[in-house]
């Protein structure tokens, strides 16, 4: 892919922010639809930032069909982690489009996630690696990893939403 | 308190009536005497030794309260370290692991070596000649023994041996132990997280077999979506089942279970592909312990707990998880991934697969756990309802995995521990 084809920062941060908006708007099945086929979506372990989850114990490592399962269950009634569902509220910052191998576009963005319920207020702070491609209706995810900068899950305790 | 505490659990065997007052999850004072008369008491799980494979190497850790370093020294004997310097205090380790010939530190400059014993003083001529070295090396608990590879330390010189305060749980030890010739391995990473409830909800959690289907409903539905045939072989109606008090409080569920064991238990769902390569590495179970000890090894899940903070489920993988109280309503877990030492890469990720459908923080199970402990601990602030019951299958004369005798076998040991006095202890130590 040339640079000439790259997408530009404000397109992706456009398809970034419509992400965010409607994860936090619990728009699950909608948000799926952002997803290749074959997409991954992976929190490393926090003492593993960098690790690879075929040797190492993640936080999480969906394929697609645990993906597609973790919605499924999400919108059910039986998450009783997210039901009542929480409000989270993610700040998207700091992204760069910073370039494509093959025809995966490789994009970098800083988040803040915050999580509320029973009044108290969780910090999920870190940043996201992304492989997107280019589908024929526009930017689809193939990757997405949320790198926490969190030194544990302290005192959040879970990650029950998607991050 | 010390009259108080005879009241923390109301024990009926003839009636049938178990009752625990919820002030133990509350109260600030029983956290208090917790630490003096369970953590300072019992062995408590520090490591695996396979964290530190090689000389030098070392992870630093909170174990029981204490900063502490797992460290193999330069003679390969690996030590548990008090993390604080014997000058005046500070943390002599401040990294989370690594490979190190000494310990420096960064307040005077005193240096240890890897066995921990004192090797540098700056200006050491302006001490004393009371002033001894040797008597300077970090501390270390007052006892500290490995069972098949996991390494527990006791502050209390008087304590029984660990073999002997393992008592039963030897035995599941052993069958986990026994998954590999090699030995077996904590695989990186740590699912390092957090429960807003008391301690003791998670020890009841992690063999709570009566919860399995109203709270883990989302997971069983996930099984069935990929495939797992899950008729007449689930929680609600385990096979091969029993629930067993292996004494000193430490408890196992033992039961035949839906989904697949990455050890050598086959499920559709690991693919077509896998299943001789399944069926090959269960022969060798067969070979090697008989039929009967290898049904039990590859096709039966265990939900272990060690009095009083360790967990290992051998579940639909092996996890180890220990948890600590810096609040009556707040506790730090940690939780690693146990494998076969000579496991290849594939069987591997297929093992860590398996394990985050069900376990850890973000898996399909254990977020809705911490939202039930977390859940109760909110519902204690009702002060009138003052006791919750365990009573369930009491009067059976073999109770199931969904009865509450594992809880009891706990509840009876931290009742004991509680309301001893400290002076009969000393009696006894003396």
């Amino acid at each position: 892919m040339s640079a000439a084809e790259l997408p530009t920062r404000q397109e992706v941060e456009d398809f970034l922010y419509r992400e965010a908006g409607l994860l936090d708007e619990w728009r699950l099945e909608e948000w799926l639809e952002l997803l290749t086929e074959d997409a991954v979506y992976q929190v490393p372990p926090t003492d593993s930032p960098e690790g690879d989850a075929r040797n190492t114990l993640f936080i999480i490592a969906d394929d697609a069909v645990r993906i597609r399962s973790r919605v499924k269950q999400l919108l059910g009634k039986f998450a009783w982690a997210e039901n009542p569902h929480s409000r989270t509220r993610r700040m998207i910052a700091n992204v760069r489009v910073l370039g494509a191998d093959g025809e995966e576009i490789l994009v970098t963005a800083n988040f803040a996630v915050y999580r509320m319920r029973y009044e108290s207020v969780d910090t999920y702070i870190g940043h996201y690696n992304y492989k997107l491609v280019r589908g024929s209706d526009g930017l689809r995810i193939k990757e997405r990893r949320a790198i926490l900068d969190n030194e544990a899950l302290r005192p959040h305790g879970k990650i029950s939403f998607i991050l | 308190m010390d009259s108080a505490a005879e009241l923390f659990v109301i024990d009926d065997q003839d009636a049938g009536i178990f009752r625990v007052n919820r002030r133990a999850f509350t109260d600030a004072e029983c956290l208090e005497r917790e630490r003096r008369h369970v953590f300072d008491r019992c062995w408590i799980y520090a490591g695996h030794e396979s964290e530190v494979p090689h000389a030098g190497d070392f992870q630093s850790r909170n174990v029981a309260g204490r900063p502490m370093i797992l460290a193999r020294g330069d003679d390969r004997i690996v030590r548990v370290l008090l993390n604080t310097c014997t000058h005046r205090g500070s943390l002599v380790c401040r990294q989370k692991s690594g490979n190190a010939k000494s310990f420096q530190c960064p307040y005077h400059a005193w240096t240890y070596n890897s066995r921990g014993q004192l090797i540098g003083v700056p200006g050491e001529d302006s001490y004393s000649p009371a002033f001894k070295r040797e008597e300077f090396a970090l501390a270390q608990p007052a006892q500290v023994d490995n069972y098949r590879g996991f390494i527990f330390v006791c502050f209390d010189p008087s304590a029984d041996t660990l073999y002997d305060y393992l008592a039963g749980a030897k035995e599941y030890l052993d069958l986990v132990a026994d998954q590999s010739e090699l030995g077996m391995r904590v695989v990186a990473g740590v699912q390092a997280y957090s429960a807003r409830a008391n301690w003791k909800l998670l020890v009841e959690n992690s063999y709570d077999g009566y919860h399995g289907l109203p709270t883990h409903q989302r997971y069983f539905g996930f099984l069935s979506d990929i495939g797992v045939e899950m008729r007449g072989n689930n929680l609600g109606a385990p096979r091969h089942q029993q629930t067993v008090d292996l004494g000193n409080g430490h408890a196992v569920l033992e039961y035949q279970s839906a989904w697949g064991r990455p050890i050598a238990h086959w499920v559709p769902s690991f693919g077509e592909h896998r299943k001789a390569h399944f069926e090959e590495l269960r022969r060798r179970f067969d070979e090697r312990f008989g039929a009967e000890r290898s049904r039990r090894i590859c096709e039966t899940s265990r939900n272990l707990g060690v009095f009083p903070n360790l967990v290992i489920n051998d579940i639909m993988a092996i996890t180890i998880r220990t948890f600590f109280p810096l609040a009556p309503d707040y506790m730090e877990v940690n939780a690693w991934a146990l494998a076969p030492m000579d496991e290849s890469a594939e069987d591997s990720a297929l093992r860590l697969d398996n394990f985050l459908t069900f376990l850890g923080p973000g898996g399909f199970a254990t977020p809705d756990d911490v939202e039930m402990l977390e859940s109760c601990q909110r519902g204690f602030a009702n002060r009138e309802v003052a006791w919750s019951d365990i009573s369930r299958g009491m009067k059976r004369e073999r109770p199931s995995v969904t009865d509450e005798l594992q809880m009891r076998a706990f509840w009876r040991r931290w009742n004991q521990l509680m309301t001893e006095p400290q002076a009969a202890r000393a009696r006894k130590a003396a």
